[in-house]
């Protein structure tokens, strides 16, 4: 990114003479400038077009679709809360679970001299971001969510599940049983935790999301001038106190906006949740159980509304959601790293804040 | 860098608390934890989709439509094909507008209207798929009564174009300004200078970009689920609803047939190779470029 030229900025444009008129760079120009601003247009026509289908559920239920729990075609009633619901938590999960790696691994990555080993690292985790959302839900519904029922869950719900208050997020029902062996009687408690549920779904956005969060927040560590760290060691940091004193402070708003970011992809993924969550709109204080986003109920139910116009509306609405929050959360992330960046040079502001978009785009 | 940490290792060794020794060394430590945590991941996803995978791989499963649900054999044409006429449209529309926004930035774009779209392409990155899928699905797919891939392509269209638009920009920055005061200089119209040198100098980088866009377009399930639908037989007419590899991969995954099962680790196979392949390709010519810049 060091070798942006001055081509457009800076009032140094090329020094050209008053030259003759010519048609071609009029259409040239225009056709571009035509296209660049249809880009405009596209996020005005996706933004209108789902508000205005959306509306009518808006205005017949109002504030109802928010806060209602009953989702039914038949009844014609449609309230959004349970999917509200485990779109939050499942991506409250992914952030709280990738952000720390994901800072580790920027840190690790920028700040330590790894070695042969950088390379390799940053490459796999940018695969990550490559793979499909289909090929996680694939992986994760017959490798990760068996793995997880059979030892995870039942690990988190007889370790954590016990701690007093804490414990309410990993309760299941469970099954006692009485085995006689020997004459002598034995009762096992076995939880319930086979099928999909919160806590796997997040598990694996957490994974999907490692990869932009890192991006971003290397992107970020990157621009923390070198002398802060330097005159840090010189005083006699260690590499640990250098980065806690020097790097992170610097660095803490623009990671801010990494999260922001990864949280806006958590809340919009939708295949791979949608096979494993578990597709049950109910609300309950346990990660284990199942439950039911807004992406998978837009994606499970839009045939039969394809058809009836309220149903349609109401997944139409909830799009619109979506897309507000995930606009929102790019935009304040975008603005946020570029403030990291500003910050430090504050002469080239905003040209410090284009992100590497070979990166991001994943 | 490498310098300040030589002067700060000895000072470290004879100075240094063993407290804050301890501390610096328990923070490597989950430092390294981290790095080892994110890439397990990639490594395990990959290591079961070779081994469940290539047991599906056969040539019937590449030339023959499905067979009813526990009969042997049968494959997936209709998917591989639904995918290619999907995603090659998407291509098609999404390139040529990708590289004219880019051109707009990077080449005539000043002041606000410039920074508007370099801020919405931004944003735009982050539309989540399923809204471009319920968007297209709103607009094409119910006011003309039916799904198909032409409405397909145009959801996979609305994540590509900000994609292409953004990465192409930045490598049309990095084209040194000699290239373009020499054209001019030599009288060339700038529309002139920009197709004929700009964009050719930059030609690997724009390819690049692309490839990381279609990457991103084959791998994409919910908008091309909302707007082509799927279909099990060989569909090639872009109007009529058409099948793609990842629709094939999310129905199976859900079925109760083993067999299906299978053909999904299948189709899931091909998918990731042909994306990581793409991915792949992408960074090292990417890498290339830039040492050859730089």
């Amino acid at each position: 990114m060091a070798a942006v030229g001055p081509n457009t900025r800076g009032g140094e444009a090329p020094p050209v003479r008053r030259r003759r008129f010519r048609p071609g760079d009029l259409v040239f120009r225009g056709s571009s400038g035509v296209v660049a601003v249809g880009l405009l247009v596209l996020l005005a026509l996706i933004v209108w077009n789902l508000s205005a289908n959306g509306s009518r559920a808006f205005s017949r239920f109002g504030f109802g679709f928010i806060t209602g729990r009953e989702w039914n075609a038949l009844t014609n009633h449609f309230g959004a809360l349970p999917y509200i619901f485990g779109t939050l938590v499942t991506s409250t999960i992914a952030i709280a679970l990738a952000v720390p790696i994901s800072v580790g691994l920027a840190l690790l990555v920028n700040e330590i001299q790894v070695g042969w080993v950088r390379n390799p690292l940053t490459v796999l985790v940018d695969l990550l971001a490559a793979i499909p959302s289909v090929v996680y839900g694939l992986w994760g519904l017959f490798i990760m969510a068996p793995i997880f029922d059979k030892h995870v869950e039942p690990f988190l719900y007889r370790t954590v599940g016990k701690i007093p208050g804490l414990g309410v997020l990993f309760h299941v029902p469970v099954v006692t049983s009485t085995v006689v062996v020997a004459g002598v009687r034995h009762t096992q408690v076995v939880p319930q935790t086979a099928g999909g549920d919160l806590f796997t779904a997040g598990v694996i956005l957490a994974i999907m999301v490692l990869p932009i969060v890192t991006a971003v927040t290397r992107e970020v560590i990157a621009v923390v001038p070198r002398d802060l760290r330097e005159a840090a060691l010189g005083l006699g940091a260690t590499r640990y106190e250098a980065i806690r004193m020097s790097v992170l402070p610097y660095a803490r708003s623009g990671i801010v906006g990494a999260v922001m970011l990864g949280l806006g992809r958590a809340l919009g993924e939708t295949i791979a949740v949608a096979l494993l969550v578990g597709n049950d709109a109910s609300i309950h204080a346990s990660l284990l159980k199942a439950g039911y986003t807004i992406p998978a109920i837009i994606a499970n139910n839009f045939r039969e509304a394809s058809n009836v116009g309220l149903e349609r509306s109401a997944l139409l609405a909830l799009a619109v959601l979506l897309m507000g929050i995930a606009l929102i959360l790019a935009a304040l992330s975008r603005l946020l790293v570029r403030r990291t960046a500003g910050l430090i040079e504050r002469k080239d502001a905003s040209e410090a804040g284009s992100a590497p978009a070979l990166q991001v785009s994943g | 860098m490498i310098a300040a940490g030589a002067m700060a290792r000895p000072l470290s060794r004879t100075r240094v608390s063993a407290v804050r020794r301890a501390k610096n060394r328990a923070f490597t430590a989950a430092l390294w934890a981290c790095g080892f945590l994110a890439v397990l991941p990639l490594v395990f996803i990959a290591a079961y989709v070779i081994a469940r995978g290539v047991t599906a791989l056969n040539l019937s499963f590449f030339t023959q439509t499905p067979q009813p649900p526990g009969l042997p054999g049968g494959g997936i044409e209709q998917s591989f094909i639904g995918t290619g006429i999907i995603v090659g449209m998407a291509t098609l529309l999404s390139v040529p507008i990708g590289i004219l926004t880019a051109v707009y930035l990077s080449e005539y774009g000043r002041g606000r209207l410039a920074a508007t779209v370099r801020f919405v392409a931004e944003v735009l990155l982050s539309t989540p798929s399923i809204v471009a899928g319920a968007f297209i699905w709103s607009l094409v797919v119910v006011t003309l009564g039916h799904f198909s891939a032409i409405a397909g392509s145009l959801a996979l269209t609305v994540l590509m174009w900000p994609i292409i638009a953004r990465a192409t920009e930045e490598i049309l920055r990095l084209v040194p300004q000699e290239v373009r005061e020499g054209g001019l200089a030599l009288g060339l119209p700038r529309w002139k200078v920009i197709l004929r040198l700009v964009v050719p100098t930059a030609g690997a980088g724009i390819f690049t970009a692309v490839m990381l866009a279609v990457a991103r377009g084959l791998g994409e399930t919910a908008p091309i689920l909302l707007t082509a639908l799927g279909n099990d037989f060989v569909n090639t007419n872009p109007g009529q609803p058409t099948d793609a590899v990842t629709l094939r991969i999310y129905n199976y995954a859900q079925s109760a047939f083993p067999g299906l099962h299978t053909i999904a680790w299948g189709g899931a196979i091909t998918l990731l190779a042909a994306v990581l392949l793409l991915s792949i390709t992408a960074r090292v010519l990417s890498s290339r470029q830039q040492s050859r810049v730089g």
